[in-house]
């Protein structure tokens, strides 16, 4: 029964009555949590390595961080951004990066993989919707880690500014920043399945990383084209430039978290566009 | 030596192949560099005085324009992750028994490597130069760019030696990305790639110069911006050429352990 309600949904027609969605919710809660064992097995079978790429990523995080205390000895603010604004945004920015990597960026980076080696068609016939396993087969428990020392280096800048954000700020923010995630999953997961077109797409995936570094920039510094493209075209000057924004009291008006979230949706419904054009042409790589 | 010019040119022709991806990650790279010109010419705009460290906001530009032609000249593209995956799949076995010297077949390849990179990149990284020409400079004459391209091409043999040596690390551990990510991360601040190294404090300019990554990158685009002459040019191209000899002796000492081990596994 459930099975073939959950087909119905993958060809796109519309939920049945709520007793039933209520089901599929707890069903999909089910599936997410037995992917969630399958991870932390995973992760467990390596530990060390486990340890080593979250030094990595603090490695990283630290890098950004020292680029930004060099800057502020030669300057005292970048348009109005002052140091510890910057070391919130930069905080900022490397949550986003982390939830998102968290949950999405490996089951991005791996679809071409699974479409050279054919294990798309397996994944495709299976009585689920095939963008939700597609995208949240594996999660990186090692971000949220990461994502903790994002959150202490906030904190630490917020003390620093002597930041006392109300409960609504707070929402707001915490609100944008999920706004942030799905930009970035939306974007990467348009960006990945470019690889049903050309089986070796690594080098436009990795492209994208390239951008996760506008994203830390404080965005008065851009201006003209850039600066369009980057808030209108590829949102990445919203996407932890607005958060922030928030938290410090930049905003004059509403206009800039309503085109984050906007522009969040917009990103969804294209990357949902997207993956349906190439399921409808995809054809296997091992048949 | 023949044999070696061979390897050259098939690994030009393999190159080729990616030349759709090579395109792809020269014009992403330019995102990045552009944000970074944006940032300081903010930063500037904000100041009373019309320099930083020593560079006004033109020397600046062209100091990023040449860190990235310096860099699409020598950075290690692939070389490392391929020779982890010879060893750690055995490919390497095959080596061993020919009249091949493992270090020479790469370092060939690495060149095949630059020169279809260059091959492709050439076009979009003249593209970006001609559009802030009024930023690029010149050298002052010919010895300043032919010390230029000398230190370019120990730069090279240096980014190459350095990656090799961390490949065989895949002799010991399972998965030698993290270091090669680690060691990216130092290269990528202490090189010189963010920020010219001479805005930084002294004391920290002395901790750097006794490492070798100021000669990756920093060193060229300071002889050809004619930053650095006299006694600590030629200091500069003594220990140049000391981390090239250095590394060079970590890479064989690093394969003649692992070799040893690594027959000793294989039995």
């Amino acid at each position: 029964m459930t099975m073939e309600f959950a087909d119905k949904r993958q060809s796109g027609s519309e939920g049945g009555p709520s007793w039933n969605r209520r089901g599929i919710i707890r069903r999909y809660a089910g599936i997410y949590a037995a992917l969630w064992r399958n991870s932390v097995a995973r992760e467990m079978s390596f530990k060390a390595n486990f340890l080593m790429w979250i030094l990595v990523e603090v490695l990283w995080f630290a890098l950004q961080l020292a680029f930004v205390s060099v800057l502020y000895l030669h300057t005292e603010t970048i348009g109005t951004w002052t140091k510890w604004q910057v070391v919130l945004l930069i905080g900022a920015s490397h949550l986003i990066q982390q939830v998102f990597q968290a949950f999405f960026l490996i089951n991005c980076t791996n679809l071409s993989e699974l479409v050279r080696t054919g294990k798309m068609d397996f994944l495709l016939m299976l009585p689920v919707n095939s963008r939700f396993v597609v995208s949240l087969r594996q999660v990186d428990l090692g971000a949220f880690v990461n994502a903790a020392w994002a959150l202490m280096v906030m904190a630490y800048a917020a003390r620093q500014l002597q930041l006392s954000p109300g409960f609504l700020q707070i929402a707001g923010f915490a609100v944008l920043c999920v706004a942030g995630v799905f930009i970035h999953y939306s974007l990467m997961f348009l960006l990945s399945i470019i690889s049903f077109w050309t089986v070796r797409a690594q080098g436009i995936v990795y492209g994208y990383y390239n951008l996760f570094q506008i994203a830390r920039m404080p965005d008065e510094a851009f201006s003209g084209a850039f600066r369009i493209a980057f808030t209108f075209a590829v949102p990445m000057l919203l996407v932890s430039n607005v958060p922030v924004r928030i938290l410090v009291g930049k905003i004059e008006n509403p206009w800039m978290p309503l085109l984050t979230l906007a522009m969040s949706v917009g990103c969804l419904i294209a990357s949902e566009w997207g993956w349906r054009v190439s399921l409808k042409q995809y054809t296997s790589a091992s048949s | 030596m023949k044999k070696y010019w061979h390897v050259l040119g098939i690994g030009i022709q393999h190159n080729l192949t990616y030349r759709f991806n090579f395109l792809a990650r020269t014009v992403f790279g330019f995102i990045p560099l552009l944000a970074m010109l944006y940032v300081w010419r903010a930063i500037y705009a904000g100041k009373a005085q019309p320099e930083v460290g020593s560079y006004s906001l033109s020397q600046m530009t062209s100091y990023y324009l040449l860190i990235t032609v310096v860099d699409a000249l020598t950075a290690v593209n692939e070389d490392d992750w391929q020779i982890a995956a010879d060893i750690k799949d055995g490919n390497i076995s095959n080596f061993l028994i020919k009249p091949i010297d493992y270090l020479s077949y790469r370092l060939f390849l690495f060149f095949s490597g630059r020169l279809a990179y260059l091959a492709v990149a050439v076009i979009p990284v003249t593209l970006f130069v001609v559009g802030f020409r009024q930023y690029f400079v010149f050298p002052r004459d010919g010895t300043t760019l032919a010390l230029f391209l000398l230190s370019t091409g120990l730069t090279a043999l240096l980014q190459f030696f350095i990656s090799y040596t961390m490949a065989m690390l895949a002799f010991w551990v399972l998965e030698v990305s993290t270091f090669i990510f680690i060691m990216f991360a130092l290269e990528y601040i202490a090189s010189g790639h963010m920020f010219p190294l001479d805005i930084l404090p002294a004391a920290w300019q002395r901790v750097l110069a006794f490492t070798p990554f100021p000669y990756q990158l920093y060193f060229p685009v300071s002889v050809y911006l004619g930053r650095i002459s006299g006694v600590e040019l030629l200091q500069g191209f003594l220990a140049q050429i000391f981390w090239v000899v250095a590394a060079w002796a970590a890479a064989r000492l690093a394969w003649s352990r692992g070799i040893r081990r690594y027959s000793a596994v294989g039995g």
